[in-house]
């Protein structure tokens, strides 16, 4: 499984395409707001925290279709599904890779990109804390999405058909913990409810996916 | 009657017999209840002392919404025996259910919509209840297109099973997530309410409008029946073309 998980890393940092691009992307969704709603500060400095939530979640989405895909073309899932690991520890790697490639690095970078929206002091915190907590429940329903999705010939448009309603409860919660904590309200609940979402995508997600998985090798 | 016997019915043949006789009764109550009921609301109530004509739009309004939730109900019911018990006929059941559960999604919006902008002064609120449906909606979209999407039969039953199941947790999250996001405009349950049972009997829609409502209720259950019947014998039939066709390119 580890041994997979670092494939897979591998494969994001030096094939290109996958590692820098769901970052470049959340930068340009980040330019490219001020330009729609114009650059008064104390407009975007109140949307701040908004925008970075959809825009990690629009990039999360991007590099979503190959998570699967290009095993599959090659021919090593059904490799992977043949191998004494269970499907179900190849979807929570992958995911888990997913995230260290995407979820994590956005993490990072959110403070520099909240920077350029002029969000509240307060906020910065808080808009950390709720996509750490909030991103790998992006990447372990994502995962289940492109599991679907693997055997479909152009299949991406379909994927965040099938995605993005799945994402809706998690932006909920993690918007309203960083717009709380940007107003400096409390957060605890919304924050609790995110966790509960994430720990309970990652707890169950990977059977379904691993289910589809099996269904789309059959 | 053993439950049991409710398996037979799983039969594609034996379905296909039972709703030969089943489907012109139900069509014809499903029709007879929608024109007493909308009838009778739109032409034979008062009209509201504040809501003015406006009122009469509930008959279309709480059945389709109504029926656009019992429809993704229905359907994760046949997906969930589809998965457990693999019966053909389940998952092209459910299959016929989703865009007949969408258009309803899309009636009860639009009615809303259409009410809404003379009593709320607005077509569209970011309401936890208008929004809860058009996430339903977008889930219906979903649901059809990866129907649509993939090719063989029986893959796609399961795959749109495995995505009803996880669809149905997340949709029931969004409903109480929107809740927690926003405070709303619309009514609370006022026509079948839980209160009811537990002895409040107050009347809160007066029963001037709530008879010709419950026919309607009756008439859309009945419509939808009718038309999943109708598509699910379609769905077997298609499938049958098919079978078909394969022998006649082998032989």
């Amino acid at each position: 499984m580890i041994a997979l998980l670092m494939r897979d890393l591998k494969l994001a940092f030096r094939a290109g395409g996958g590692f820098g691009l769901g970052l470049a992307f959340f930068l340009i969704v980040v330019v490219l707001v001020p330009f729609g709603v114009g650059p008064q500060t104390a407009l975007l400095s109140r949307i701040a925290a908004g925008i970075l939530w959809v825009g990690a979640l629009l990039a999360c989405l991007l590099s979503l279709d190959r998570l699967f895909a290009l095993d599959w073309e090659d021919g090593s899932l059904d490799l992977l599904a043949t191998s004494p690991l269970p499907l179900e520890a190849v979807a929570v790697s992958k995911a888990l890779a997913h995230w260290l490639t995407t979820g994590l690095p956005l993490v990072v970078a959110s403070p520099v990109f909240g920077l350029l929206l002029g969000l509240p002091e307060a906020g910065y915190i808080f808009v950390v804390l709720s996509l750490l907590i909030g991103t790998p429940a992006l990447s372990f329903i994502g995962a289940f999405g492109a599991a679907l999705t693997v055997g479909i010939k152009r299949g991406g448009l379909l994927l965040s058909l099938l995605v993005l309603p799945l994402y809706v409860p998690t932006l909920i919660f993690g918007a309203e913990v960083a717009r709380r904590g940007s107003e400096g309200l409390a957060v605890q609940t919304p924050l609790l409810l995110l966790a509960g979402i994430t720990f309970g995508s990652m707890a169950l997600l990977p059977f379904a996916s691993a289910l589809v998985l099996r269904v789309n090798l059959r | 009657m053993r439950l049991n016997a409710l398996w037979e019915y799983a039969n594609p043949v034996k379905f296909m017999r039972l709703t030969d006789r089943v489907l012109p009764v139900v069509s014809m109550l499903a029709l007879a209840a929608m024109v007493v009921g909308l009838v009778w609301g739109f032409f034979f109530t008062p009209d509201d002392f504040r809501q003015g004509s406006t009122v009469k739009i509930i008959y279309l309004h709480v059945p389709s919404a109504m029926m656009a939730i019992s429809a993704w109900f229905m359907m994760l019911v046949t997906s969930l025996i589809w998965l457990i018990r693999r019966h053909h006929v389940s998952a092209l059941a459910a299959k016929a259910a989703a865009p007949v559960g969408a258009v309803m999604t899309i009636i009860g919006l639009v009615t809303g919509a259409i009410w809404g902008q003379p009593m709320w002064g607005t077509w569209w609120a970011w309401d936890p209840r208008l929004t809860s449906f058009l996430i339903l909606f977008l889930f219906y979209l979903g649901y059809i297109a990866l129907w649509e999407a993939v090719e063989d039969g029986d893959t796609a039953a399961d795959l749109t099973s495995a995505l009803c199941l996880v669809g149905s947790v997340f949709a029931f999250l969004s409903r109480y997530a929107v809740n927690f996001w926003n405070q709303g405009l619309h009514q609370g349950a006022s026509v079948l309410r839980a209160g009811a049972l537990a002895g409040d009997t107050e009347e809160r829609v007066s029963n001037v409008f709530a008879v010709p409502l419950f026919i309607s209720m009756a008439g859309f259950v009945l419509f939808f029946i009718a038309l999943v019947l109708l598509r699910t014998r379609t769905e077997i039939r298609l499938r049958r073309a098919k079978a078909l066709i394969a022998r006649e390119r082998l032989s």
